[in-house]
């Protein structure tokens, strides 16, 4: 790869002043060479999300039926049960961001810290892999048949004299949600945490205790600060996980709690809403322009984190 | 977008005058070899007769339906019965879709080969397709037979087969048989009464929220009592607001479900022994599915056939014998052709003559559901 871009990109200049016929297809063929590593990528990305994505928002701003400019759906889509949508949703996210999120990265410590751990973290690795991709209707039925009012764990303490839902308990709302997507979030921050945790070497803690540090000091002069940076890119993945999850509360609560993605799907694969598809494609914009805001801030604070990195 | 417009409209005018020539001979066609061009056929006689129909349906040899489940009003028999029959294959894309998928499809499969040909939607759908100019009109040998307030005037839909909003129970778990919403309240019921799906966007569901409306003083105009009968049931601590099916039946996290009554007898009862159907007395709700023709159908002639046998004696029954009320029953019942088991086997309807609610009391119900349906839990 480098023996051929470097002479392609060395003679660039002196084949100007000749002006053969025929360079300047050679020029464009060998700036085509530079970038064709891209290519594919740029094609995959294109139709997979930016073609999407600006279809998304020209429907938007479009009337469903006449396809004319309109401000009613965003009106719409910004209004009403669908900003109720858009709140609960973002507070579930944070709330299964974060909890996970810590939750998460005290196990992934244990496991990089236990002693004689390479089978452990191996198993680990390998179960939080399957745990994390568990999801949607089954995930549902499984919590519904363990913690549902019927459930086994509910017999379970009901016979033990203590009947959950007696005391204010219910999986069927958003608490429930969080509960259930925990089961899917922890092991997904377990998994990528680790590779992070890998690079706090051990010498760090060892030096930083033989000149005296504690051991919160420790943290908050040397773990944390390296940490930071991975953490929170951790904790916005694991936002994103929750923000657009859709079958699982879908499947848990029928509607019963508002949420974005639920609300989308009753425009785009519903039975009962005809006609105003583009509502929909509003929320979706929503969601595109919460996740971007989310982004600028995670890279502002990303920058701010990593600042003495560079 | 003008051009293509005037296309249409050449086209409508070509297709009539084929339509008329087309009348008695079939001969005299010019846009295909078998003679009738049926994609603009708008009933049997029209296209030179059944038999016509049936040799032209033949020679296509390939059916396109979308969004039928196997076991949802007995299609996966109907489906099999007209292969059968006629030697013509059926492919069945997107059997567990919505109606909203059945639009989509017609839109985005437009002019290829894989495009539906035929449709079974709600009816706010229906005059959805029709409004976007997605549907071909087409009247069946027994048209006059439909009720008046069950179709399209111009033939662009067709009411199919429905039922009535009925509660279902595994007695084996309910001790007092629920017999109407309002007993529903009943504090026996604690965790165990369930809806099929979200209402805002399953039709089943939402109806159900309509039909408690009715039994609590709301209207086909004010859907906003049955939003207020499921708080209270929440509040009551009888609401479980999982997506009720046979699984959740089975394992006792719903024994009660609020459904149609063909569709708890097709998904429930076929799987839990036992488990009883009721009309409740206090809100009889019935709605049918709607028939259609793609207006783009690539098996044009075969689409025509299969209305032409779903709205047979035989298809009739068969709807009938997979427990869904076929829109021709009373015609069945009058000529004495109905399946006499079948019919036996339906919960006893009320005797009360069916009304459906105005597209724009839908309209008016869809947004107060969405809009309220959240503050049910929370």
């Amino acid at each position: 790869m480098a023996e051929t871009t470097a002479p392609a990109a060395a003679p660039g200049t002196p084949a100007v002043p000749g002006a053969r016929p025929g360079s300047a297809p050679a020029a464009i063929l060998r700036s085509l060479r530079r970038v064709a590593g891209i290519i594919p990528f740029t094609v995959y990305m294109a139709l997979g999300l930016l073609i999407p994505t600006v279809a998304v928002a020209v429907k938007a701003f479009q009337n469903s039926a006449t396809g004319s400019f309109t401000l009613s759906n965003v009106k719409a889509a910004s209004s009403g049960i669908y900003f109720e949508g858009f709140k609960t949703d973002i507070l579930l996210s944070i709330a299964s961001a974060i909890v996970p999120g810590l939750i998460g990265f005290m196990v992934a410590y244990a496991i990089f810290t236990a002693r004689r751990g390479s089978l452990l973290r191996q198993v680990s690795i390998t179960l939080s892999g399957v745990f994390a991709n568990f999801g949607g209707v089954p995930l549902a039925f499984l919590f519904i048949a363990t913690l549902g009012s019927t459930g086994i764990v509910t017999g379970w303490l009901t016979d033990l004299g203590f009947n959950l839902y007696d005391h204010g308990f219910t999986l069927f709302t958003a608490l429930g949600v969080f509960l259930v997507y925990m089961y899917f979030q922890i092991p997904l921050m377990v998994l990528i945490i680790l590779p992070a945790l890998e690079g706090l070497r051990p010498a760090w803690r060892e030096a930083a205790e033989n000149m005296g540090a504690r051991s919160w000091q420790y943290w908050r002069f040397v773990g944390i600060p390296v940490l930071l940076p991975s953490f929170l890119g951790c904790v916005l993945l694991l936002f994103g996980a929750s923000f657009s999850a859709y079958a699982t509360a879908e499947a848990m609560t029928n509607g019963t709690i508002a949420l974005t993605p639920i609300q989308i799907g009753t425009f785009l694969n519903g039975n009962v809403i005809a006609g105003q598809e583009n509502v929909g494609n509003a929320l979706a914009l929503g969601m595109v322009v919460i996740i971007g805001v989310i982004m600028i801030a995670y890279t502002l604070l990303q920058r701010r984190a990593a600042r003495w990195l560079r | 977008m003008g051009n293509r417009r005037k296309i249409a409209a050449i086209a409508a005018a070509v297709g009539s005058v084929i339509l008329a020539a087309g009348c008695g001979s079939s001969s005299s066609g010019s846009s295909s070899s078998s003679g009738t061009d049926f994609s603009k056929v708008a009933s049997a006689a029209k296209g030179g007769g059944m038999a016509a129909l049936v040799k032209a349906a033949k020679a296509e040899g390939q059916l396109n339906v979308i969004t039928l489940p196997s076991n949802w009003a007995n299609y996966g028999n109907i489906m099999k019965d007209f292969t059968a029959k006629y030697g013509i294959k059926i492919t069945d894309a997107n059997p567990e879709g919505s109606s909203q998928d059945e639009v989509n499809a017609m839109e985005q499969e437009k002019g290829q080969s894989r495009a539906p040909d035929v449709l079974d939607m709600g009816t706010s759908f229906a005059i959805e397709a029709q409004t976007k100019g997605l549907l071909a009109p087409y009247e069946v040998s027994t048209w006059s037979d439909i009720p008046a307030s069950s179709k399209s005037a111009q033939g662009d839909w067709y009411a199919d087969y429905g039922g009535y909003v009925a509660i279902g129970y595994d007695p084996s778990k309910v001790q007092v048989a629920p017999t109407s919403f309002k007993s529903l309240l009943n504090p026996a019921y604690k965790h165990q009464v369930a809806i099929n799906n979200n209402p805002t966007e399953a039709a089943a569901a939402f109806d159900a929220v309509w039909a408690a409306a009715l039994a609590n003083g709301g209207s086909f105009s004010n859907i906003a009592p049955g939003v207020t009968f499921f708080k209270k049931l929440h509040a009551e601590g009888n609401f479980v607001p999982v997506a009720a099916g046979p699984t959740t039946v089975e394992n006792g996290s719903t024994p009660i479900v609020v459904w149609w009554d063909y569709l708890l007898a097709s998904e429930v009862q076929s799987a839990v022994k036992g488990f009883k159907i009721v009309i409740p007395s206090d809100s009889s709700f019935a709605a049918y599915y709607d028939q259609a023709i793609s207006a783009t159908a690539p098996h044009p002639a075969a689409a025509r056939l299969w209305e032409e046998y779903l709205y047979s004696t035989t298809g009739q029954n068969l709807w009938l014998q997979g427990e869904a009320r076929p829109i021709e029953l009373s015609t069945l019942v009058a000529n004495g052709t109905v399946d006499k088991a079948a019919f036996a086997a339906l919960p006893p309807a009320p005797s009360a003559t069916l009304t459906f609610p105005s597209q724009a009391q839908s309209t008016t119900a869809e947004n107060v559901v969405t809009q309220q349906w959240a503050s049910v839990v929370g």
